[in-house]
């Protein structure tokens, strides 16, 4: 008797451990159970999505709230996989989103470097500037872009979007960067140049490999920014042949009723790589952030 | 429609890759220009950092500042699908301007909605938001800075809206708010209420659209506050117990003022993206209703549905020095100095400290 109410208790130790001597089992519960409402709530509108791709043909306007359909199906995902127009959009996607993140965290990375390790002339305004950009709606540039793309002749191609998309993560990065080097001290660097390498051989050997955590940050914010984007897309890619995933997407839910199946099936695949991209770096999610961005 | 074939492939790669180097190149032939004149003929002290900076300043520069003087320019005009060229009757001048102001702020910005009703909307929505954020954001942050079981597994699911591409998220949403299939309303016909017209009843619509980027927007939020809550020494809270202070008196001595820095460049920022958020207003409203336009969709609208590219450059203009007025106000009343005057490292804390 005595052993079995032991290891009930010791059951509730673990499931309780470790802890506070403040808490009351009973308040850790309602948190637990508070924690894992908001769980519910932030997850489940993406679970139905998953529950839409699975039904058949046949039953996709169903009102019923189970989520894996008893008569589950890949069918439609086989149909978008097949489709070739959405094979197009993803190489789209993955192209220029892949090329230009890099391009944007190389140079937001050497210009982080000269701002966070000179007070040069002019540091302060720059910093203000790229504050200032964030400020600025994206819907302003939109106008003055289109017209200057039409008299440029950047409409539906490649060129002026894989500048436009370059830069436009920058400032975010260097600020995420600066904040990050700042806390690098200086003297690793000038050991290492005592150590016989020059200032940049320094900065590329001790300060790059110290910031991953920022870098990482600063690479994954580059690519759902540009992954993601709507709006520069849709004003200067607007042939089928260059249209990237969300110009796509919205062209496929304009038929929302009949296809819903396929537009869930295909949604749940343009969000796979930035899940992987987050899954990979969350560990350096909070740190690289939190040290980067917000200064005191 | 495009398919993928070969042909595609290989243009789009060569294309793509082709303006990489190009950029690339041009940086190269920028940073030998400036070694030669800093470095070498003036020997100015300054001339790496100068180095180091420049590929992105100009860049901005070309990205950023020159479209916004343009767009300033295009403010003073009466460019439209029609008037685009000065052929066809395009001119710039004083007069276009005082005519684009005046348009803005006595006719309607679309077809019926005026201005200022659709500035109310604009404010109400962004207040509603940053509130919500921030309030529910700290709350889960506070829940989930406590020492308990599964807390990794509470985060990584708490993150979720924000890892999924916004605009499927928002297609999802919009897809839980139909009228016959979606969440809500199968939810509120489960407790025996009537129906709601989410996508046409203006009001409704409006409600529609605050849910989804609430429960877009918390997960940011959470992740930032968390990260200010971790930073805050455990050692300042058991030296206010000692002292006899509660829990409450904790949160609001300690942990208010020590968050500070980590909350206040969150709100402005908070309030500049929500304030210029497109994605959740444009998306949600499938039947475009004027009434649930916010600014920033109603600009979009004016400049590429109704293709009035000079008044819309001069109402992005007045978006612009709306935000600009906040953010100075904000910055002057918090006397929130950006970190400008600390040279390097230091964390949040020791900044406030001192």
């Amino acid at each position: 008797m005595e052993q079995n109410s032991n290891v009930i208790i010791s059951g509730f130790k673990w499931f309780f451990a470790p802890r506070r001597r403040s808490d009351s089992p009973f308040k850790r519960m309602i948190i637990h159970i508070i924690l894992i409402a908001l769980c519910v709530a932030a997850v489940y509108p993406v679970l139905r999505i998953v529950s839409v791709s699975l039904r058949p043909g046949n039953r996709l306007l169903s009102t019923s709230l189970q989520l894996i359909p008893d008569d589950a199906t890949f069918e439609s995902f086989r149909i978008v996989l097949q489709k070739r127009d959405f094979l197009l959009w993803i190489w789209n996607s993955l192209l220029i989103t892949i090329t230009t993140s890099l391009l944007g965290v190389t140079i937001a990375s050497i210009s982080a470097y000269g701002v966070s390790r000179w007070h040069f002339p002019g540091r302060k305004a720059g910093m203000i500037f790229l504050l200032a950009t964030q400020m600025i709606p994206a819907a302003m540039l939109m106008v003055p872009i289109y017209i200057l793309s039409i008299k440029l002749g950047l409409v539906n191609s490649w060129r002026g979007v894989v500048i436009a998309y370059s830069v436009s993560s920058v400032p975010f990065s260097i600020w995420i960067l600066k904040g990050y080097y700042d806390t690098i001290p200086v003297e690793l660097e000038q050991a290492a140049m005592i150590d016989g390498t020059t200032r940049l051989g320094a900065f590329y050997r001790v300060v790059l490999p110290l910031s991953t955590p920022s870098l990482a940050i600063a690479f994954l914010f580059n690519f759902t920014q540009v992954w993601n984007d709507f709006l520069i897309a849709r004003i200067i890619l607007q042939r089928a042949e260059f249209f990237t995933w969300p110009l796509g997407l919205q062209r496929m839910q304009g038929q929302f009723q009949t296809q819903w199946g396929e537009f869930a099936a295909a949604s749940l695949m343009v969000s796979v790589p930035v899940m992987i991209l987050f899954q990979l770096s969350s560990k350096w999610l909070i740190s690289g952030l939190t040290l980067g961005s917000v200064k005191g | 429609m495009g398919a993928l074939t070969a042909q595609i492939v290989r243009s789009s790669l060569s294309e793509v890759l082709g303006t990489i180097f190009a950029v690339a190149a041009g940086i190269v032939v920028l940073e030998l220009v400036l070694y030669v004149i800093l470095k070498r003929k003036l020997q100015w002290r300054f001339s790496l950092p100068i180095m180091l900076v420049s590929p992105a300043l100009i860049g901005l520069l070309l990205l950023v500042l020159y479209p916004i003087l343009y767009n300033i320019l295009l403010s003073f005009s009466n460019m439209s699908l029609r008037r685009f060229t000065v052929e066809r009757g395009l001119t710039y001048g004083f007069a276009e301007a005082w005519n684009n102001l005046k348009i803005i702020f006595s006719e309607p910005v679309l077809k019926q909605q005026k201005f200022f009703p659709v500035l109310f909307r604009t404010f109400l929505w962004t207040f509603i938001q940053v509130f919500f954020h921030v309030t529910i954001g700290m709350m889960i942050a506070l829940l989930l800075n406590r020492p308990m079981k599964l807390r990794g597994f509470y985060r990584t699911l708490l993150l979720f809206p924000w890892a999924i591409p916004q605009i499927i998220a928002v297609l999802a949403w919009r897809g839980e708010f139909n009228y016959q299939y979606g969440l809500f309303n199968l939810l509120i016909q489960k407790f025996g209420g009537q129906s709601i017209n989410w996508m046409s009843d203006p009001f409704w619509n409006y409600v529609a659209i605050n849910l989804t980027n609430i429960w877009l927007g918390v997960p940011f939020m959470t992740v930032i506050l968390l990260g200010g809550l971790q930073s805050i020494d455990p050692s300042y809270y058991e030296a206010a117990e000692m002292d006899g202070a509660g829990k409450l008196m904790g949160f609001r001595l300690i942990t208010i003022p020590l968050m500070k820095p980590i909350t206040t460049p969150a709100i402005i920022l908070g309030v500049i993206w929500t304030f210029n958020q497109f994605n959740v207003p444009y998306f949600i409203n499938q039947f475009e209703l004027e009434t649930s336009d916010i600014l920033v969709t109603a600009l979009f609208r004016a400049a590429f549905e109704y293709n009035r590219y000079g008044f819309a450059s001069m109402f992005a203009l007045i978006i612009f020095i709306i935000l600009l007025g906040f953010s100075l106000a904000y910055i002057k009343i918090t006397k929130f100095s950006f970190g400008f005057d600390k040279a390097g490292g230091g964390t949040p804390l020791q900044a406030v400290g001192e």
